[in-house]
């Protein structure tokens, strides 16, 4: 079973964590135009490298931020957002 | 005998010609490149070369001839969808399925055995009564069964299973199918040489170049290439290359594992699926039970296999046939998928000029192989987008116009 590194936990098994996908910008509610909507709605980073993502460690409720080579799959790390900066 | 081997061996008719030709040197120039060499690429190259007389086309196929998903998928040729410009298109694949093995002279084994698809909670029944209406009313021969049917139709499934997750039901689609898959590009790619279609294997694109908003050109490992069109068709690897381009598909790639059963004698006459426990099987013509299709929970692009997915995929399947418990896995794969948020394909235009999309194929790509590379053939020639591919433009995602086959598409291939 592949491990994945939670902030609070420590290295669990990957099938304790919930993927919630691909972390991006909010859109701006009151000045977002229609097309930057549906943009937001509909595209997500998808590159065949490094991609920052949210995890959720289902038994304890708690969401994070992992880096991740969406080739090779190695963790590269993983962070609580509230604490660390964001790249 | 010997000495006729020994004759014909030595012979000059020895070695026969294959039916693909070796890879040529680059031209210079061609009218159309086809980026990606499986089912669908090598399908459009075949009708452009049959239908419009387009014959300088090249394929180009980073690595060998239909090794990426045109030889992983699970072979399930079916038009039992939801919304009617998904069943039109489909039913439209399904009937070029049947006609393909005339067509191409090449025996495809195409096999209408029919799919069942079981629902194990009212509301799969609910949504499988809206398909039944939906697929009747555009042509398809689709129905609703009963417990009984289910029973009548395959009187190996487990019904009840102790009570968890009992089968209420069905649907029934007559019409399902299953073919060999690598014998559909072969037939593709043998038709498409002989009408002149250059089919380059181990040529990697490495960049798409554009002009004034209009593609001239293909950057490959093998050289620089100019052309008038490109077709990106290229399965897993969609959205990386349509970026090369400057086009950001709405796409997320997943990996989709299946497996396969060491033979067994023939006792499954159709298609079986499951919604609720994400499996469906088929026995091959050899005996061997092919297994799928679990997607994985997070973006990849890796075609390794996970323990944890081949045991759920083993849990499914025994619990709709016990007596497979004590039989064996012969191998297990993945085909990397390129997911769109409504579970429909995106073909036709791309915001480049001459830049057509065949993109978007997930985990529902084979059962189109015919159907979308005659549609993109016309594309290319005609340069107008055929009313039939209206729907799945890429547009529909500026529009909010989505065309969603989630229920009809996951876990029910």
């Amino acid at each position: 079973m592949k491990l994945l590194t939670c902030p609070m936990n420590g290295p669990r098994n990957i099938d304790e964590f919930q993927y919630l996908g691909p972390v991006r910008d909010d859109a701006d509610p009151d000045t977002a135009s229609d097309a930057a909507w549906a943009r937001h709605v509909f595209r997500a980073a998808n590159p065949p490298g490094r991609l920052l993502e949210w995890w959720r460690h289902v038994p304890t409720n708690f969401v994070f931020v992992a880096e991740r080579d969406t080739v090779s799959n190695d963790v590269i790390r993983t962070f609580d957002p509230a604490t660390a900066e964001r790249p | 005998m010997v000495f006729r081997l020994l004759k014909y061996g030595l012979s000059h008719r020895y070695p026969v010609t294959g039916d693909i030709p070796a890879t040529p040197d680059l031209k210079p120039r061609y009218d159309v490149v086809i980026i990606g060499g499986g089912g669908h690429g090598l399908s459009c190259a075949y009708h452009l070369a049959r239908y419009h007389g387009i014959r300088r086309v090249a394929v180009l196929e980073k690595g060998w001839l239909a090794g990426g998903n045109t030889s992983r998928n699970t072979t399930t040729i079916r038009s039992n969808y939801l919304t009617p410009q998904g069943i039109a298109f489909y039913k439209e694949g399904l009937e070029l399925f049947a006609a393909m093995s005339d067509e191409l002279d090449f025996n495809i084994m195409f096999s209408q055995r029919g799919q069942l698809t079981l629902a194990h909670t009212e509301a799969t029944m609910r949504a499988f009564h809206t398909r039944a209406e939906a697929g009747t009313y555009m042509g398809t021969r689709i129905e609703v069964v009963d417990p009984k049917g289910v029973e009548a139709l395959c009187p190996e499934l487990n019904m009840d299973y102790g009570g968890a997750l009992e089968i209420l039901g069905g649907l029934w689609h007559a019409d399902g199918a299953t073919a060999r898959h690598d014998a559909v590009a072969w037939g593709y790619a043998a038709q498409a040489a002989r009408c002149g279609v250059e089919i380059h294997q181990r040529t990697e694109v490495d960049g798409i170049e554009i002009a004034a908003g209009r593609v001239t050109g293909v950057v490959t490992s093998r050289g620089a290439i100019a052309c008038d069109h490109v077709l990106i068709a290229c399965g897993g690897m969609n959205y990386h290359v349509a970026q090369m381009a400057g086009v950001e598909l709405p796409i997320r790639t997943y990996p989709l594992q299946a497996m396969v059963t060491q033979p067994v004698k023939p006792w499954l006459n159709i298609l079986i699926s499951s919604v609720s426990l994400h499996t469906y099987l088929v026995q091959s013509s050899r005996g061997e039970v092919v297994i799928g299709g679990g997607s994985d929970p997070y973006q990849l692009y890796s075609t390794r296999s996970t323990l944890d997915m081949k045991e759920h995929l083993a849990e499914g399947s025994v619990h709709l046939f016990p007596f497979l418990q004590g039989v064996r896995v012969l191998r297990q794969w993945a085909g990397i998928t390129d997911m769109t948020p409504d579970y429909s394909p995106i073909m036709g235009a791309s915001p480049v000029t001459n830049l057509w999309l065949d993109c978007g194929w997930g985990t529902w790509g084979f059962k189109a192989t015919g159907v979308a590379g005659k549609r993109l053939a016309e594309c290319i020639a005609t340069g107008r987008v055929p009313a039939i591919l209206h729907p799945f433009a890429l547009e529909r995602f500026e529009r909010f116009a989505l065309l969603n086959e989630m229920g009809a598409t996951a876990a029910s291939h």
